[in-house]
């Protein structure tokens, strides 16, 4: 293998790790505030990108975008709405099972307007034949567009949860819901909020991939499963475990390709964090408590 | 030993005769194909309510083991080996009980979501596994699976004409799985596991062997999944790859929890009512949104589960209501 394959691989890895990298933050944004794994992520993504591609016929390329945004998160606050908050027993296992029932419904919802035509956004710079030349190793503008909206959401996430007061209060819901509950935090706007800021990056994200990877109908479960396994390598609630995990992810998935059969991609990218787990049980960056916890 | 325990599965098999005669009466037999075949997918459920509502151990990977049971048999009764299913459900049984031996011992030691993490990672490798290889038909599954003769004159097989032996093959099946899992539960076991679900260091502490009884009702759940597999393949002469999808998983999953976790006859009549509703296919291409509404809906109005004296009561009162309205008008 010459440097420039190695090169090439990597920078292909790179740019499928950050798109699970951002699926796995959005995990672990609802995950820190209310402690279940929301399985209809894959769907915000899947959402988002159908909704652009629609509107981007009608209306500038942004604009279809910041609609497909604003759909997605009308979703997000509707599940918290209509389901998370009026669910008599809160139990994980009971969140979670509503969750997969949401997903199931989104994804056959979106059947049912969007069919199974296989769709995608038009390249933001450029088209699909446009490349760009690092160190010998081709790359399509798209692939940067991905990189640089993947990265500036994860600073923009980081000095939110760092310095607004609202990105601490979700914190605080995460480290102890009864101790922000009695600070005057409340808790339950909290989760809708983690419920918009997750359906917005998970848009976004579905968005900016989907001239390279294009979206379908059931594009969301493949990527929810890949965001979950991410979120957990990472340690489920830490970011940066979350991007780390998803780079590693996106990077084996790509070289596997080089060893073994394309058909096999998953299969070993996935082994090899299976592997992983068995050594650190609580994932890379995970705490212990978490990982002890039995959640249901 | 307690007779007391034994009096639903007395119900059942007069359930299931009942519904057999009452069927073959009005002429639908038809009908009998999908149960048949319901009653298969409801082995793998009751082994997972098991799991998760007494060793309250997920699992997002039990169709991978249904998935093992069925292609093993399909491989070994077609094409090069043409072994007698016999030996096929041996060597199946074989196989998902080094596996899940060998996957449960380190899986085991994760809990909450990093369990399921790694049980549904396991299951997406058995799924890219059976779709990527040549031996397992990739895409196409295999096909052409001959029947599983158990006794002179007594096939497991597809066909109208064996539609009603078939149907009690299948039940006698459950039935039997479901009489050894009461026993299990009202066991020494059964109580060491739901201590298990109490608090696993409490458990460790009382002199409880978590780790080995967590190991065994794994492999045990394993093994029933597989068996469905190999006798529902028989029946329906092949297996595809959407069979070991990482969406079967989770609709076993969420069988169990909407027949209400540690409840092994909700899991049954959820197994069966759901799967038969969507093998008849009543709700045709609305069938996976009537899933995902049943799940909803009974989460939130029913949160453990369907099959228990609430359901009942409120039926009553709804019954109630109704004549108190009926007399009222007059």
């Amino acid at each position: 293998m010459t440097f420039e394959h190695v090169l090439q691989y990597l920078l292909a890895g790179i740019t499928i790790g950050s798109i699970y990298a951002i699926v796995a933050i959005g995990f672990n944004i609802i995950y820190n505030t209310t402690g279940i794994i929301n399985f209809a992520q894959g769907e915000f993504l899947m959402v988002g990108a159908m909704t652009a591609v629609t509107f981007s016929r009608l209306v500038p390329l942004p604009l279809a975008i910041a609609i497909g945004i604003a759909v997605t998160v009308a979703v997000g606050v509707l599940i918290d709405f209509v389901f998370i908050r009026n669910l008599k027993k809160p139990t994980v296992l009971n969140m979670i099972i509503v969750t997969i029932g949401l997903s199931i419904i989104i994804r056959e919802v979106a059947l049912h307007v969007w069919d199974e035509k296989v769709r995608s956004l038009p390249y933001f710079t450029g088209d699909e034949i446009s490349s760009i030349n690092i160190l010998g190793a081709y790359i399509s503008p798209q692939a940067l567009w991905v990189l640089g909206i993947c990265a500036t959401m994860v600073v923009l996430l980081n000095v939110f949860f760092k310095y607004s007061v609202m990105g601490r209060s979700m914190r605080a819901c995460s480290a102890n819901p009864v101790a922000a509950r009695l600070c005057g935090i409340n808790t339950k706007n909290m989760v809708t909020m983690s419920f918009v800021l997750s359906a917005a990056i998970g848009a976004l994200a579905g968005c900016v991939m989907s001239p390279i990877t294009q979206t379908q109908y059931d594009c969301g479960t493949s990527l929810a499963i890949k965001g979950f396994t991410v979120a957990i390598l990472g340690g489920l609630g830490n970011s940066t475990g979350a991007i780390i995990g998803g780079l590693i992810v996106g990077i084996l998935e790509e070289f596997s390709i080089s060893v073994m059969p394309l058909a096999y991609k998953d299969a070993i990218a996935i082994a090899i964090l299976l592997l992983i787990m068995f050594f650190r049980p609580s994932g890379l960056f995970g705490k212990q408590e978490v990982s002890a916890l039995k959640e249901f | 030993m307690n007779i007391r325990q034994y009096i639903p599965a007395g119900i059942l098999v007069a359930v299931v005769v009942a519904f057999q005669l009452a069927v073959v009466l009005t002429g639908q037999d038809y009908l009998l194909t999908q149960l048949t075949m319901s009653a298969y997918y409801a082995l793998v459920i009751i082994g997972l309510s098991v799991l998760m509502g007494y060793a309250g151990q997920i699992s997002i990977g039990h169709a991978a083991f249904f998935a093992i049971g069925g292609y093993t048999a399909a491989v070994l009764t077609t094409g090069a080996f043409r072994l007698s299913p016999w030996l096929s459900l041996a060597v199946a049984v074989a196989i998902t009980v080094v596996i899940a031996f060998l996957i449960g011992i380190p899986i085991l030691k994760l809990k909450g979501h990093y369990l399921a993490m790694a049980t549904l990672s396991f299951g997406v490798i058995v799924y890219r596994i059976v779709l990527g290889t040549g031996v397992f038909g990739e895409a196409d599954g295999i096909s052409d699976v001959p029947g599983f003769t158990l006794l002179p004159g007594l096939t497991v097989t597809g066909g109208a004409a064996s539609r009603v032996e078939n149907y009690y093959i299948a039940w006698f099946l459950v039935t039997l799985a479901i009489i050894l899992l009461i026993n299990l539960i009202n066991s020494r076991v059964g109580r060491a596991l739901r201590s298990i679900h109490g608090s696993e260091e409490a458990a460790n502490a009382m002199g409880v062997n978590t780790a080995g009884y967590k190991l065994a009702i794994f492999v045990l759940s394993a093994v029933f999944a597989a068996v469905g597999g190999v006798f529902l393949t028989h029946y329906t002469g092949g297996i595809g790859p959407s069979e070991a999808g990482v969406m079967k998983s989770v609709r076993y999953v969420a069988i169990v929890a909407v027949g209400g976790m540690a409840n092994i006859w909700g899991a049954l009549v959820m197994g069966i009512v759901l799967n038969y509703l969507s093998l008849r296919g009543y709700f045709g291409t609305y069938d996976d949104i009537f899933f995902g509404a049943i799940l909803i809906i009974i989460m939130l109005f029913y949160p453990d589960g369907i099959l228990q004296r609430k359901t009942l009561d409120d039926l009553r009162s709804l019954a109630r209501s109704l004549v108190a309205r009926i007399r009222g008008r007059r």
